[in-house]
Formats: C-alpha cells, sequence, structure tokens
C-alpha cells in the first residue's frame, strides 16, 4: 500500500467502516421495502446481532467465522416472533410492532447484567474487515439483484403496486413478506456483527429510535428500484455530516427532513430506474 | 401495599388512556398513524411550564391553554405533512413514514434548542400535598388525572356518539369519499380531528408533566411506545378500547414494577403487544375487517 494510500485509510478508518456497516443496513431495510412493507425493527435486528456476536466471541471464545453467520440466529427469531402475526395483516402492524423493538431490547441491555448493563460491552477483539465488510456487502448486492431480476422480483413489485392485485393473480403474500423480513433481519444481524467487531464497543443507546430512523432515510433517499439505490443513499447520507461538520447538532433534523421530503416529493428517490427483466427466466 | 399499588396503576393507566385516546382517533377517523402525536405531547408539557415558570400563569389556566396551542399546532403541523398525501390518495404507510421523519427532526429540534436535561414545575404550581383514603395516597395531580380523564373521555364519546359532528365524523371513518359526496367538508373534519388530538396530547403532557415533574424533549416518544401498546390492544381506532387497554397496561406495569423489576416495564408492555397480535390481531375488543380492493 502507498504511504498517502496508508495515512488516508488510517484517518477514515471508521469512516470507511460505517459506509459499508450501512450500505449493509440500507439492503436490509431495502428488502422490507420492496415488497411494500415497512419495518421499523432495523436497528433493534442490528443490536440483537451486534449483542449476540458480542458475547460468542466474549464469553465463549468462539472463532469469528462461526460467530458470523451465527449472529443472524436471534433477529431471525425475533423476526418471526414480531413478523409471524403481522405479516397476515395491513402494513402498519408491521410498523407498530417493530417500532417499539429497539426501545424495549435498549431496556433490557441497561437492566440485565449479563449484557453489561449502561456500560455495554467492550473490548470486543477487531476480527471483522474492510474484506469481510465489503465482501459481504458485495455479496448482498449480487444476491438482491440477481433475485430482484427474476420471477421472484417481479412478485415482489406486483406487491409493492398492487398487494390485492398481487394475491388475486396467485402471489403468496404473506409468504414472500415473511421471507423478506426474515431476510432483512439477517442483513440487519451480519452489520450488527460486523460494526460490533471493528468498533470494540457496543452500548445499549446505539440501537434505538434515531437509528432505525436513519436507516429509513437511506432508502427513502436512494429510492428502491433498485438495489443500489439505498446503498447509495446509506453513502450521501454517512459522508454528509462528515463533510459539513457544521451540522452536527442537526444531523437529525436533517435525516428527518430528508424523509419528509423523500415521501412528499420524490417517492422514487435519488435513482428512480427500476431492474429490467425480460421475459420469464 | 397492593391497594396503593392498584391506585398508582389506575393512574398511571388513566394518562395512557388519555394519550392514546388522540392517537386512536387520528387513525380512526382518517386513517393515519401520525407518529407526530407524541411530540404534541411534548410540546402540551413545554408550553404549560413556559406560562406557568416563565409567565406566572396560574395552572387552572396555563393547562387548558397549553392542550389549545398543542391543537392550533396540530392543525398546522398535519396539515404541511397530510393534505398532499391525502390528495394524490398515498396509503397508509406513507403517512406513516412521513409523520416518522418530521417526528424526528421536531424532537432534534426541540433538544437543540431547549436543551436535552430534564426542566420541572415550580414548586407553587403543583399542588404537593396528599390525600389519604384508607391508607392510599393521592397527590393533587393524580386527582387531577382522574377527573380529566374522565371528563375527556366522556366528553369524546359524547361527541362522536350523540352530535351530528360525531356522526359525520363516523361517517368520514366508514368511506371518506362517499362522506365527501353526501357534502362533508371532510378537509375541515380533519383538520378538526387534528386539533382534538393534538390538544388531547398536550393535555396528557401536561397532566404527566405534573405527576412525575419531569419535562424533556423526548418524554413523547417513551410515550408512543405506550401509545402502541394501547391503541393495539384496544384495537386500532377503538375509543372504548383505548380506555380499557390503558387502564389495564398502566396496572400490569406498576404492577410489574413492584412485584418483579421496575426495569422490565417496557419489555411486559411489549410482550403484551406481541400476544395480542398472536391471538387478537382486531384487538381485545374489535372485530376482524374484512379488506376491500
Amino acid at each position: 500500500m502507498p504511504p498517502w494510500l496508508d495515512d488516508f485509510f488510517w484517518t477514515y478508518q471508521n469512516l470507511v467502516y460505517a459506509l459499508g456497516v450501512n450500505g449493509l443496513l440500507a439492503l436490509s431495510i431495502y428488502v422490507v421495502l420492496a415488497v411494500g412493507q415497512l419495518s421499523l425493527g432495523q436497528a433493534a435486528f442490528m443490536g440483537l446481532g451486534a449483542y449476540s456476536s458480542a458475547i460468542m466471541t466474549l464469553k465463549f471464545k468462539l472463532p469469528f467465522l462461526l460467530v458470523l453467520p451465527a449472529s443472524c440466529i436471534v433477529p431471525v427469531a425475533f423476526a418471526l416472533l414480531i413478523g409471524g402475526p403481522t405479516l397476515r395483516l395491513s402494513g402498519v402492524y408491521l410498523a407498530i410492532a417493530t417500532i417499539g423493538l429497539g426501545e424495549v431490547l435498549r431496556a433490557v441491555y441497561l437492566n440485565i447484567d449479563w449484557f453489561g448493563g449502561a456500560l455495554g460491552l467492550s473490548g470486543i477483539p477487531e476480527r471483522a474487515g474492510i474484506g469481510s465488510i465489503y465482501g459481504l456487502l458485495a455479496a448482498a448486492l449480487a444476491v438482491l439483484w440477481i433475485i430482484g431480476r427474476s420471477h421472484i422480483g417481479r412478485a415482489m413489485e406486483a406487491m409493492r403496486t398492487d398487494e390485492t392485485a398481487a394475491e388475486v393473480m396467485g402471489i403468496n403474500v404473506p409468504r414472500y413478506r415473511l421471507g423478506a423480513l426474515l431476510a432483512s433481519a439477517v442483513l440487519a444481524g451480519l452489520a450488527g456483527a460486523l460494526s460490533a467487531h471493528v468498533s470494540s464497543f457496543i452500548g445499549p443507546n446505539e440501537y434505538g429510535f434515531e437509528p432505525a430512523v436513519t436507516i429509513l432515510s437511506f432508502a427513502l433517499l436512494g429510492g428502491i428500484g433498485t438495489p443500489i439505490a439505498p446503498v447509495l443513499g446509506a453513502w450521501i447520507l454517512t459522508l454528509l455530516p462528515e463533510l459539513l461538520r457544521g451540522l452536527a447538532d442537526f444531523r437529525l433534523v436533517f435525516n428527518g427532513v430528508i424523509i419528509v421530503i423523500a415521501v412528499l416529493f420524490l417517492p422514487n428517490g435519488i435513482l428512480p430506474f427500476r431492474l429490467r427483466r425480460h421475459g420469464r427466466p | 401495599m397492593l391497594g396503593q399499588q392498584l391506585a398508582n396503576g389506575l393512574i398511571l393507566g388513566a394518562t395512557y388512556a388519555l394519550f392514546a385516546l388522540g392517537f386512536t382517533l387520528m387513525f380512526g377517523v382518517i386513517r393515519v398513524i401520525n407518529l407526530v402525536y407524541g411530540f404534541y405531547f411534548t410540546a402540551g408539557a413545554f408550553i404549560a411550564l413556559y406560562l406557568t415558570r416563565n409567565l406566572g400563569w396560574p395552572m387552572a389556566v396555563a393547562f387548558p391553554a397549553a392542550a389549545i396551542a398543542s391543537g392550533v399546532m396540530a392543525i398546522g403541523i398535519d396539515g404541511l405533512l397530510l393534505t398532499r398525501l391525502r390528495r394524490v390518495g398515498a396509503p397508509e404507510l406513507a403517512s406513516l413514514m412521513v409523520t416518522l421523519g418530521a417526528v424526528l427532526a421536531l424532537y432534534a429540534t426541540a433538544t437543540a434548542l431547549l436543551g436535552p436535561d430534564i426542566k420541572r414545575f415550580p414548586a407553587s404550581v403543583i399542588g404537593a400535598e396528599a390525600m389519604e383514603f384508607a391508607a392510599i395516597r393521592i397527590t393533587q395531580a393524580q386527582v387531577l388525572i382522574l377527573l380529566a380523564t374522565i371528563v375527556l373521555v366522556g366528553g369524546l364519546l359524547a361527541l362522536m356518539h350523540g352530535t351530528r359532528l360525531g356522526l359525520a365524523l363516523r361517517a368520514m371513518a366508514e368511506n371518506p369519499d362517499a362522506a365527501g359526496l353526501m357534502g362533508i367538508d371532510t378537509i375541515r373534519l380533519a383538520a378538526l380531528v387534528s386539533f382534538i388530538s393534538g390538544a388531547l396530547a398536550g393535555a396528557g403532557g401536561v397532566l404527566i408533566g405534573l405527576n412525575f415533574n419531569a419535562i424533556q424533549p423526548y418524554m413523547g416518544e417513551a410515550m408512543m411506545l405506550r401509545g402502541f401498546v394501547v391503541i393495539i390492544v384496544g384495537g386500532l381506532g377503538d375509543i372504548r378500547g383505548a380506555l380499557i387497554a390503558g387502564l389495564l397496561l398502566g396496572i400490569v406495569e406498576v404492577l410489574t414494577a413492584g412485584y418483579i423489576a421496575s426495569g422490565l416495564k417496557e419489555a411486559v408492555a411489549f410482550a403484551i403487544l406481541v400476544a395480542v397480535l398472536w391471538s387478537r390481531p382486531a384487538g381485545l375488543f374489535g372485530r376482524a375487517v374484512t379488506r376491500r380492493a
């Protein structure tokens, strides 16, 4: 590595990691939005992945190759618990059931000593890095792109546009919704495990209401026509506060305003293109 | 001891019911899960704080004034956020997302402007002296909460089921297009619903602020969690359901805090939410609705 690149990396290491992790989180919310649902539990799923993976590493001394895939188990279990009943109901039920999840889990982390209480868990060894974060991001993008172009992607788009019509055409709507929610829990869990293993510390206050809304703003800014769009949205929203230091206190205001403007005036995001499909693959 | 716990639970539950009332009314009539609702709760408390502490108004005047001011604020904000979506006939989720973004921006602005620290009413405006009935202590603020809940719930039920305006609101809840064709001014009624629900949230904020004497920008967010539980358990849009579910939740929370662990209050509320979704998704007292295209 040339020295200037080395310097650059050391200065911006955390930002580079954050870009990758937020890209994964953006894909996680994308999967749910792509079937016309709204889950606000992405940050909570991420927290579950982070906490469960950190505990596996710190208390059970498991190797990272085992911890990383296992970090999806707890988020998926919670997604099943909440998704099971809500996915047969209208979309607002999933949103409501997940919106409180992060706050509830925060209270649990805070009050149970096993999770480190208010101090969180620290001393997590740095096992993840550029390779694992961006490798997983690229893999997730590729898989979602291929799925998006298949008949599954067509079904997802049909559900998003008109659920009743999609159901009448023979699409098993609850099954697709559950699949999407589980996939999003997997992605968020992985993102949580990766971020825990590059930052060495996780705390109970990192996975509440505000990060959940920030993750949603990634997808709403980028759009959900293609999987790359929400990732782009995540990168813009992660880089902007770095570029505009003065924004620091008002970053959340900014994220909120982005959501309002995106829903009201840019319903397709800044990358409004759709995946192209030919015939039936 | 148990009697005191039950009384505390009942009063806490009354504030939950009061808070959830406007929330569920909003969904019942205009089909919007309005997440800005929690901010009106915060706003009510801060307005009352300003009126009593800075202007020296008595609580009896500041309380209704804060509720009305929150209601007026709700007309403005809801109009700004939701009118456009209603015009294009956007789905429920769009309004949920807009209000989500807006409430995040509003909380963050309030925190930046007012500071994140906890503020308190001056000692002179809260009646500190408590009354005792058969070994159960109740403070004046708690009596005020119970009275306000009874008056406001009763008033709302009377409005909805006893007046022509209530009939129009229920018609609009049933089918806004048909209601519009029958000559009901749905835009004005939507503004009225915003006002009522904003005023109820503001009133709830003042009462909770008085009860715990702790006011800070994010107080509405903690309340929203309970609001969700109450409106789902009571059935979305069901006023009587919200009243009963609110009281039940308050009692369950106080008993959990008293006999198990206070840190698990939120988890218990959430467990109730998930249990109801699994067993009775239309709410404890609701009937399933058939979906039409």
